[in-house]
């Protein structure tokens, strides 16, 4: 039986959609307040070095500076995960990436600001960079090394019968970053012992949480408010030295204190994808079934810690979520490296092994002789089951997800027989709906929403969930107005301000349909029963909430979402916990120019298990954007460095992104498999979307021109090379062929009785 | 900053004369973002590479981050404050959902203004012509295709409304 909704499902307009449009939208650097300072930092040129000295005199001297700070100023460690406190606002004693903040200057005006830089002398003793994997891994382990974590996991059982097949394959995913078009900014506050900060995060109550440990003050003096925010991706999770020294100088002068990053600061800032070496070992029997699979990933994390460890985690999360596995093996390590530090791009740590394995199960396909779609079918998961690393799977649409493109494409009559040149590529891909288990450990909800009915019926609705585009206010509105029975025009919003605003975790790990859609749904069903209780129940909503609020005058509802506990005991078993997955399936229709070596995706068929969509045009826009920033990552997105340690592209026009020109046909398919916890039946549709992209691209080059190239992205450089190679009688395979020896602890193991 | 000591500069924005004195080094984007507070303008970059910061200069889109602000001087500007909310391409930009983050937003408006206001009796915002007009706008979250689709929504209200004045 399908439900008839009034406001769910359909193509409604955002409702911050005319105020973005017509440029009256306010994002932080939109802001200027009375005797507001302009704050400017100073970057490291070195990508490892020892800070000898620092000499603020003549920048001091400078007309129109007001304050200048450095490390010392401000001491305090932090970082965005508890076990990752290895931060410092401005460089303590070592920088450890070109364009890490070294001081801060708040001056009368930007052009001040910027020449008071030139005047600050640091004396720095260089010392010699880490760029890479390989020498990271090389380096003596201790406490001066470069090892950051590494764990390992043993789940299930091998199973008895002997393989009928097995491989070992090596694969390189390149780092690459976010690149919202906003710049991040901050405009800090402090009056009579209170901090405002307005920022560009896409975490105020974490960022919140940080800025007070930070300063050692109560929370409830800090205000982390978010104006409208122009695209996170993940790149606005941290809190960034930028926050913190807005703060600080405000401290100092009595002045709001702004700083607005220029784009070339914004790829330092980073907390992007982590490049990963990855090694895949696989078993399988005759018939296609997976026995066994064993996964290794190094990681290259950057300077810092960020969101490390969770993503090192997250690269071994996953592959249980979309394959059934009888035994299962997991290592993982993270190295320190003299680059911006690598965090939480969309798709946290999951694209890149995703990306391995479905490239690792195309080339096994090929020596089963079964056709790689199915192939996949002969191992999916299945709805209401437990994976092999503790993860409950409860709507699992991936079936008709796979079906759905192998269809629309005529997958399984047109692989392996098109036109040399021509190249269909199979993947697949699971994503969670928000992380089960918070950052910081707490029984407490992940979400609350309030809606309050004040005279005249004025209904608002409060939301800590930031809107960084993807629409997330518009989703509790939409969900709320839903179940009252009112147009979403009714409800005013107020959102993302941490003193207004009741705790919400903030915007990531795709959590905010769900936990926020969730807490509204509560709220809006807590307020229509006590409207009823007071009015009685058989009037419509408008007509109760009359009465109801003649008898009361105010009116207040709250909801909440917690999520249901963790299956699995184990260390580490919190981390690839969700309430549901998505699921999705794309196949990628490509043109290679064996003369160019350029790689043209024609045509995109995808499709997505969202379990339902609450808006239709939302979901699709999340779609698109998902494969175009997944098309970016295969075919031309690089964040890659000097020998030096300096960044070869820190600009739009260097760091290359798909174009208009460059977005193939798209051929998208909702599989909605309404999930039994999530509001109305939604899943996430955030992040999944950009995973199976990537592999479906290196699948189809394969197809199209018979060479391998497992190393992203694949360019036209690439592409040559091998085919070169190939002609030459090679393999035409072009990508790592080794793998560091790292010491990984000994694995816990995990068995699904135990 | 010292805007007081700078030369005069006289232009025709959104549609009402205006005249203020700029340094000559200041671009059209720091004019109308820091010194007019028309912030409806973004910066993604300000080299010329993203498009969010795209303003009308006589009805033709530019980078006023690479808009030296006298070159404005006698001409007219035209700015996201100087489309009315009413505007078919405002309207259709909601309707379609091309409106993501909405920084690229502002920018993206206008240049697809420039080019219905030239083109708009023949794109249905599908050819090449709406993306090659569009081609210098970037735009991290959509994918393009609900912006394309709002530029054809646009186009055919536009047509409509054109055919309904001339009866």
């Amino acid at each position: 039986m399908t439900r008839r909704y009034k406001y769910i499902g359909r193509s409604l307009r955002k409702i911050d959609a005319l105020a973005k449009a017509t440029g009256r939208a306010k994002y932080t650097d939109d802001l200027s307040l009375p005797g507001m300072l302009h704050g400017r930092l100073l970057r490291s040129p070195h990508a490892y070095a020892e800070i000898i000295a620092i000499d603020i005199s003549r920048a001091s001297k400078l007309a129109g500076v007001r304050a200048i700070i450095t490390g010392d100023d401000l001491p305090a460690r932090y970082g965005i995960i508890p076990s990752s406190q290895d931060e410092s606002a401005l460089a303590i004693g070592r920088v450890r990436y070109v364009g890490e903040p070294v001081a801060a200057v708040a001056a009368d005006d930007e052009e001040t600001a910027a020449r008071a830089l030139e005047l600050i002398d640091v004396s720095y003793r260089l010392l010699t960079p880490c760029l890479g994997i390989e020498e990271a891994a090389q380096e003596p382990p201790g406490p001066d090394g470069r090892l950051h974590k590494a764990i390992a996991y043993e789940f299930g059982e091998k199973p008895g019968s002997a393989p009928a097949l097995e491989r070992t394959d090596l694969f390189f995913y390149e780092g690459n970053t976010h690149l919202a078009l906003e710049e991040h900014a901050a405009l800090a506050v402090w009056k009579d012992g209170k901090l405002t900060l307005r920022c560009s995060s896409q975490t105020p109550f974490h960022l919140r949480q940080i800025v007070a440990k930070i300063f050692a003050m109560p929370e409830e003096k800090v205000r982390v408010i978010v104006p409208s925010l122009g695209g996170g991706f993940g790149g606005k999770l941290d809190p960034f030295s930028h926050d913190i020294c807005a703060a600080e100088l405000a401290r100092r002068t009595g002045r709001p204190v702004k700083f607005a990053l220029a784009r070339e600061e914004v790829f330092y800032c980073h907390r992007g994808r982590h490049p990963s070496l990855m090694r895949i070992r696989s078993a399988w029997a005759k018939d296609g079934r997976i026995l066994d699979l064993d996964f290794e990933a190094c990681l290259d994390g950057g300077a810092y810690g960020s969101f490390g460890i969770v993503c090192t985690y997250y690269h071994g999360a996953l592959q249980p979520t979309t394959y059934r596995l009888p035994h299962y093996g997991f290592r993982a390590a993270r190295f320190s490296t003299n680059k911006p530090p690598c965090g939480p791009k969309r798709g946290h740590g999951i694209p890149q092994p995703r990306c391995a394995l479905e490239v690792h199960i195309d080339k096994a396909a090929e020596q089963l002789g079964i056709n790689p779609v199915d192939l996949r079918l002969k191992n999916l998961t299945t709805p209401d089951s437990i994976t092999v690393n503790m993860l409950r799977i409860g709507s699992n649409g991936l079936r008709e997800c796979v079906e759905k493109v192998a269809k629309a494409s005529d997958f399984r009559r047109r692989y392996g027989r098109l036109p040399h040149g021509r190249g269909l590529g199979f993947a697949l891909g699971s994503y969670l709906s928000g992380a089960g288990v918070p950052i910081y450990w707490n029984e407490g909800p992940h979400s609350r929403i309030r809606i309050e009915a004040t005279a005249g019926g004025v209904l608002t609705l409060y939301s800590g969930a930031t809107d960084i585009g993807q629409g997330s206010d518009t989703v509790v509105v939409t969900v709320a107005a839903e179940v009252l029975g009112i147009s979403p025009q009714r409800i005013r919003l107020v959102a993302a301000d941490t003193e207004l605003t009741p705790l919400d975790l903030g915007s990531y790990s795709s959590r905010v349909t769900y936990m926020a859609g969730n807490a509204a749904k509560q709220a809006a069903e807590n307020l229509k029963a006590e409207v009823s209780r007071l009015a009685g129940p058989r009037l419509s909503f408008e007509a109760a909430l009359r009465i109801a609020l003649e008898k009361t005058k105010t009116l207040e509802a709250w909801g909440s979402y917690t999520p249901p506990k963790k299956f699995g005991t184990f260390k580490g078993s919190g981390v690839g916990v969700s309430p549901a997955y998505s699921f999705s399936a794309c196949v990628a229709s490509v043109r290679c120019d064996c003369e160019t070596g350029f790689v043209r995706v024609e045509k995109i068929h995808f499709a997505h298990d969202i379990g339902r969509a609450l808006n239709r045009a939302c979901v699709l826009g999340q779609i698109e954007g998902g494969i175009h920033m997944g098309l970016g990552e295969a075919l031309c997105e690089e964040q890659v460095f000097h020998s030096s340690g300096l960044h070869r592209k820190p600009s739009l026009l260097d760091y290359k992104v798909p174009g208009l020109f460059e977005m193939p046909e798209l051929d998208i398919h909702l599989v909605e498999s309404n999930d039994p916890g999530g509001p109305f039946g939604a899943k996430e549709v955030g992040q999944g979307p950009l995973i199976p992209i990537i592999p479906a691209v290196a699948n189809a080059i394969y197809d199209a021109v018979g060479v391998r190239i497992d190393s992203t992205p694949f360019t036209p450089e690439k592409v040559l090379e091998a085919l070169d190679a190939k002609a030459r009688g090679g393999s035409g395979r072009l990508g790592p062929d080794r793998f560091p020896e790292v010491l990984f602890p000994e694995p816990i193991r995990v068995r699904q009785d135990a | 900053m010292s805007a007081a000591s700078g030369r005069a500069l006289r232009f025709t924005l959104n549609g009402k004369r205006r005249s203020l004195r700029v340094s000559p080094h200041r671009t059209l984007l720091e004019v109308l973002r820091e010194d007019l507070k028309l912030t409806g303008t973004k910066h993604g970059c300000e080299l010329g590479e993203c498009g969010a910061c795209t303003v009308l200069l006589d009805g033709k889109p530019v980078y006023s981050c690479l808009t030296v602000a006298s070159r404005a001087e006698g001409r007219s500007v035209t700015t996201i404050e100087g489309v009315s909310e009413k505007h078919p391409l405002v309207e259709s930009f909601a309707d379609a959902g091309a409106v993501q983050c909405g920084y690229c937003t502002p920018g993206m408006i206008l240049s697809a203004k420039a080019h219905l206001e030239k083109k708009g009796h023949r794109c249905d915002g599908r050819g090449d012509c709406a993306k090659e007009a569009l081609s210098g706008n970037l735009c991290r979250c959509t994918g393009y295709y609900r912006i394309l689709e709002a530029v054809g929504l646009a186009a055919r209200k536009m047509k409509r409304r054109s055919r309904d004045s001339k009866i």
